[in-house]
This record gives C-alpha cells, sequence and structure tokens, in this order.
C-alpha cells in the first residue's frame, strides 16, 4: 500500500515537473518569436516555412481523403438514425455542425499527432542521442530557438488552416452521399448548409485546432528531449510521444466542448 | 613535444569544488582544476571516473550542485544565458561522435556558427569554411553529407566546425574513440597543429594513454570522481601512486571482496536499506 502510494506520488511528481517543463517551453518559443531579434537570434523564416510544407501541405491529400470519408459516414448515420423520425433532411444541418465543431479539429489533430508530431520526437530524440543538441547548445544557438519554435509556429498556423480545408471536404463528402441519397440537389443542400451554420461553429473547430496545435509540438519536443539510450530509446520516445498527444487531443476536445456549449 | 612551458599568469580555465549529482548520486567530489592559456591539458582517468561530466560542467551544459566554473575570467553558473550564449563564441567543442549535424552538409556545419554569430558575406563564410577543412585535411569535402564520411573524416569535420571561429577554448571529448592507431594519431598531430597555429587552449577528455602521453602539457588524472593527481607527462608516468599505476596498465587492479557487502548486493538487501 505504501509502495503504491510512493508510487503515485512520485507519478504526480514527475507530471507536474512534465506540465512545467510543457509550459516553459512554450513560452520560451514565443520569447524567441517575439524578442529573439534583440538578441540577435531570430526565429528562422525559412525554417518556418520548411515545416509548415512538411506539416500542412505534404498532408493535404491525406486530410482531404479522411474528412470525405468521415462526412459519408456521418451522412450514412445521419440519415439512419434520423430516418426513424421522418426527418432524415434534417441531415444536412447535423454534418454540417458535427464536422466544423468536432470532427474536423479531430481528425485532423490524430492524423498530425500521428504525422508530424511522431516526426518531432524521432527527429529532436535522435538529435539529443548523438549529441546534437548538445552541440547546437555550446555553438551558443537555443535549440528552442532553432528547433522548438519554427516548427511550434508551422503548427500553429498549419493545423487550423488544414481543419478548415477539412471543414469544407467533410460537408462535400456529407453532400455527396446525402445528395444521392435523398434525393436533393447540391444547390439547395450548400444553401441549407450555409444557413445553418454560424461563424461561431466554424470558430469553435478553429480554436480547438490550435490548442491541437501546441499539444502535438511540445509534446513531440518533450519525448524528444528527454531521450536517453540509443535508437531504441528514440522509438520509445516517438511512441510515447503519438500515445500521449493523441489522448490529451481527446481529453482537451471534450473539456473544450464542455466549456464552449455551457 | 615535450616543450618546457613557461605557465602564464592568469588560468583561463578554472573549476573550483565542482560537486555533481545525478539524481541523487554524487557523482563528482569538489573537483579543482585551472588551466592555462595555450596549455594542452588532458583529463584522464578510467571509466565511469567522471571525465565526460566534469566537460559537461565545463561547457555549461550540466549545473553543478556546489563550486564554480570559470571560463575567460566569467563564473558560467552565474552569469546570464545572454552573457554565456557571448561567451560561447569563444569557445569551440568537439564531441565524441562529431555531433555534425546530420541534415546538412558538411560545409553548412562547418558554416552554421558564422551564420548565426556573425554578419560576414556568403563568399567570406565560403572561403573560412574551406580554410579550416584545408587545416584539417578535408578540402573538397564540404558537398557531402554526415553520413558519406568515414568515423575520422567525420571527427576532423567536427574539428574544424569546432575551430571555425577561431576560439580560445578548445575542447576535444574523445578523440581517439573508435578510430585506428594511426587515424588516431594523425588526430593527435591535428591538435598540435591547431594549438600552435591559433594558440589555443585545449582540453581533452580521454582514456587512451598513447595519445595523452602524445599531446598534453600536463595532465589531471580522475579516479572515481575526485582528482587524484595534476601533473606533467612524467610526473604522472613516474608516479607511484597505486591508482594511477593501475591505470596506466603496470598493475592489475586489486579487486577487494567484502564478503558480507558482497552477498548484501546479491540479496538485494543494501537496496531496501537505503531506498
Ligand atoms: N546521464 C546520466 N545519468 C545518471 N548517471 C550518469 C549519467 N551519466 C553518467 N552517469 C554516471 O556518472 C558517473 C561518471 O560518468 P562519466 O560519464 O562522467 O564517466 P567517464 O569518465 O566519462 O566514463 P567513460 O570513459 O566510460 O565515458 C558514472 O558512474 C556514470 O554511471
Ligand atoms: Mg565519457
Amino acid at each position: 500500500m505504501r509502495q503504491y502510494a510512493e508510487k503515485l506520488g512520485r507519478a504526480t511528481v514527475s507530471g507536474l515537473e512534465e506540465l512545467g517543463y510543457a509550459l516553459s517551453l512554450f513560452v520560451e518559443s514565443f520569447y524567441w518569436i517575439f524578442f529573439g531579434y534583440r538578441r540577435g537570434q531570430s526565429v528562422s523564416i525559412a525554417a518556418t516555412f520548411k515545416q509548415m510544407m512538411q506539416v500542412g501541405v505534404a498532408a493535404i491529400p491525406i486530410s482531404a481523403a479522411l474528412s470525405f470519408a468521415v462526412g459519408i459516414m456521418l451522412a450514412i448515420q445521419g440519415i439512419h438514425t434520423l430516418k426513424a423520425f421522418g426527418a432524415e433532411s434534417q441531415v444536412v444541418v447535423g454534418i454540417a455542425l458535427s464536422v466544423t465543431r468536432e470532427f474536423a479539429p479531430l481528425i485532423i489533430g490524430i492524423l498530425i499527432a500521428g504525422r508530424s508530431g511522431s516526426a518531432i520526437a524521432a527527429r529532436v530524440g535522435t538529435m539529443q542521442v548523438s549529441q546534437e543538441i548538445d552541440a547546437l547548445q555550446v555553438i551558443g544557438i537555443s535549440p528552442v530557438r532553432y528547433l522548438v519554435a519554427p516548427a511550434l509556429l508551422a503548427m500553429m498556423v498549419m493545423v487550423p488552416t488544414l481543419t478548415f480545408f477539412a471543414d469544407i471536404v467533410g460537408m462535400l463528402g456529407g453532400a455527396f452521399f446525402s445528395v444521392l441519397e435523398l434525393n436533393i440537389s447540391m444547390e439547395a443542400y450548400v444553401d441549407r448548409t450555409i444557413k445553418a451554420l454560424t461563424v461561431d461553429d466554424i470558430l469553435q473547430g478553429i480554436w480547438k485546432s490550435i490548442v491541437f496545435a501546441i499539444i502535438i509540438a511540445v509534446v513531440g519536443f518533450i519525448n524528444g528531449f528527454s531521450v536517453t539510450g540509443g535508437a531504441e530509446g528514440v522509438g520509445k520516445a516517438t511512441t510515447r510521444s503519438v500515445v500521449q498527444a493523441i489522448s490529451l487531443i481527446i481529453v482537451a476536445d471534450m473539456a473544450f466542448t464542455f466549456y464552449l456549449n455551457h | 613535444m615535450t616543450t618546457t612551458k613557461k605557465i602564464s599568469s592568469e588560468p583561463v580555465i578554472e573549476v573550483q569544488d565542482l560537486v555533481a549529482h545525478y539524481g541523487s548520486r554524487e557523482v563528482l567530489h569538489g573537483i579543482n582544476l585551472s588551466i592555462h592559456d595555450g596549455e594542452i591539458m588532458v583529463i584522464m582517468g578510467g571509466s565511469g571516473s567522471g571525465k565526460s561530466t566534469v566537460l559537461r560542467h565545463m561547457l555549461g551544459l550540466n549545473t553543478p550542485s556546489s563550486g564554480a566554473v570559470k571560463l575567460l575570467g566569467q563564473d558560467i553558473t552565474r552569469i546570464t544565458s545572454k552573457e554565456i550564449d557571448i561567451l560561447r563564441r569563444n569557445i569551440g567543442v568537439s564531441f565524441q561522435g562529431g555531433a555534425l549535424f546530420n541534415s546538412m552538409t558538411v560545409g553548412e556545419n562547418i558554416i552554421l556558427p558564422l551564420r548565426e554569430h556573425t554578419q560576414l558575406d556568403e563568399k567570406t563564410m565560403q572561403i573560412m569554411c574551406r580554410m579550416k577543412l584545408e587545416l584539417v585535411s578535408l578540402a573538397g569535402f564540404e558537398d557531402l553529407m554526415p553520413a558519406q564520411l568515414s568515423g575520422g573524416m567525420v571527427k576532423r569535420a567536427a574539428l574544424a566546425r569546432a575551430i571555425i571561429m577561431d576560439p580560445k577554448l578548445l575542447f576535444f571529448d574523445e578523440p581517439s574513440a573508435g578510430l585506428d592507431p594511426v587515424v588516431s594519431a594523425e588526430l593527435d598531430e591535428l591538435i598540435l597543429r591547431i594549438r600552435q597555429a591559433m594558440k589555443t587552449t585545449i582540453v581533452v577528455v580521454t582514456h587512451e594513454l598513447d595519445s595523452t602521453f602524445r599531446i598534453a602539457d600536463r595532465i589531471t588524472v580522475l579516479d572515481e570522481g575526485n582528482v587524484l593527481m595534476v601533473g606533467t607527462v612524467d610526473e604522472v608516468r613516474n608516479s607511484k601512486n597505486k591508482r594511477i599505476m593501475d591505470l596506466l596498465g603496470r598493475r592489475v587492479r586489486e579487486i577487494k571482496i567484502d564478503a558480507e557487502e558482497y552477498l548484501n548486493r546479491l540479496t538485494g538487501e543494501q537496496v531496501r536499506e537505503t531506498g
């Protein structure tokens, strides 16, 4: 029992330590983004763009495919459920709201956590093992400025952008199925979608996605920086970062949804 | 290389009463060291004696539990991160595995410190890069990726990056690790040449005896987190200290066996008592 309590205590302390570390990484990144130039150490725009390409642009095809599929899935379920009440045509509203408020940010968050969060952890972990991080530091280059800030910035721009893109493609997927199934015209579908949606619905998803972006980047870097023990350590850190990021995204999503709708 | 160098007045590197822990375990128990301008100091010791840990503290990569580390007159345990960044422009480090950035070419690696810390134009930086590559006999290799180099070439490229800013202090971690004796001897020559050309103060961490005796002006012998001895090559060679003789391989280390402690270790008693 005492052992168990001790374990729990230690886990809590290390959890809190990690949270503190996460916060300090985030704050320090923004310090460099805003004040780096004062110390002659600006965050590289080229590096940020490179990250944006990797995180965002390269993920467009897979994002499109996934959100289109989710749109279709929502349409099938929606029509099936609403049929019982003879209210199939209401599916348009259901799809519009659930895609923008919930599914687009969640799908993109999970996708990017798996795709780019793991890549961050692997890249930084490898650099840690080969002492490249130490080398940066002794050259006088802050690893936070050089590695974390560009990736964090790229995430915070690209994940919301992809989410907005997924909003549109997701609704298109829903429309595609509904138009065929319910015999309504595409024009009518789009018209009703626009009537059903408010800017707030879209913004709710976008805000969430910004939070998810921060989670993915920070979790990836924390795990990468804390790698010890060679290639095996890198593998563990990569897996750990994906699991942690996805778990945190889902918990944050729930908290967010609760908070925004009360 | 048996110059009888005049030891100049002020030490450029001073470590005072350095105590360091990993977790709750104390691994350095009060290290004192002073290294003079233009000197090559080799820090030697067996595996686990704390060489790398001392080096990490001298580079400001670890924070000591107590004590001071002064580089060029500044105590790096007390100055701000901004001051330390400026100080680091005078310091070059060649890491054990080279630590070249794998995503950049050799040339980009070597230029990186210049790019980050100076306003030189591209052409000038290229020229400086080629000069250093020439010095380490790697001329023409600037467009290769680090993965395309052999172990010895990686070390030399890392050295070129370490000296690109013409540092006053140069740190070298295990220069001979993983190299064959011939390549290792070449690298030693190179270290001596750099000192001669640039009057750099050089600190080398190694457990290689041959290499140590070839390059050292003075040697610091570490043992289990303590400084066992500081002296010239001859002083260390002729030392009658048992532990040093062990290290020099003239005696096989006696292994003390305390029967009770041994039994405790096996049964895990020790762990439970302290844990
Ligand atoms: N990251 C670490 N975490 C915990 N303990 C460590 C760590 N690094 C080193 N130690 C311990 O500190 C002590 C000194 O290690 P250090 O690496 O400085 O020795 P060394 O002289 O460089 O040895 P080697 O020649 O094998 O590299 C050792 O007992 C080692 O187990
Ligand atoms: Mg070592």
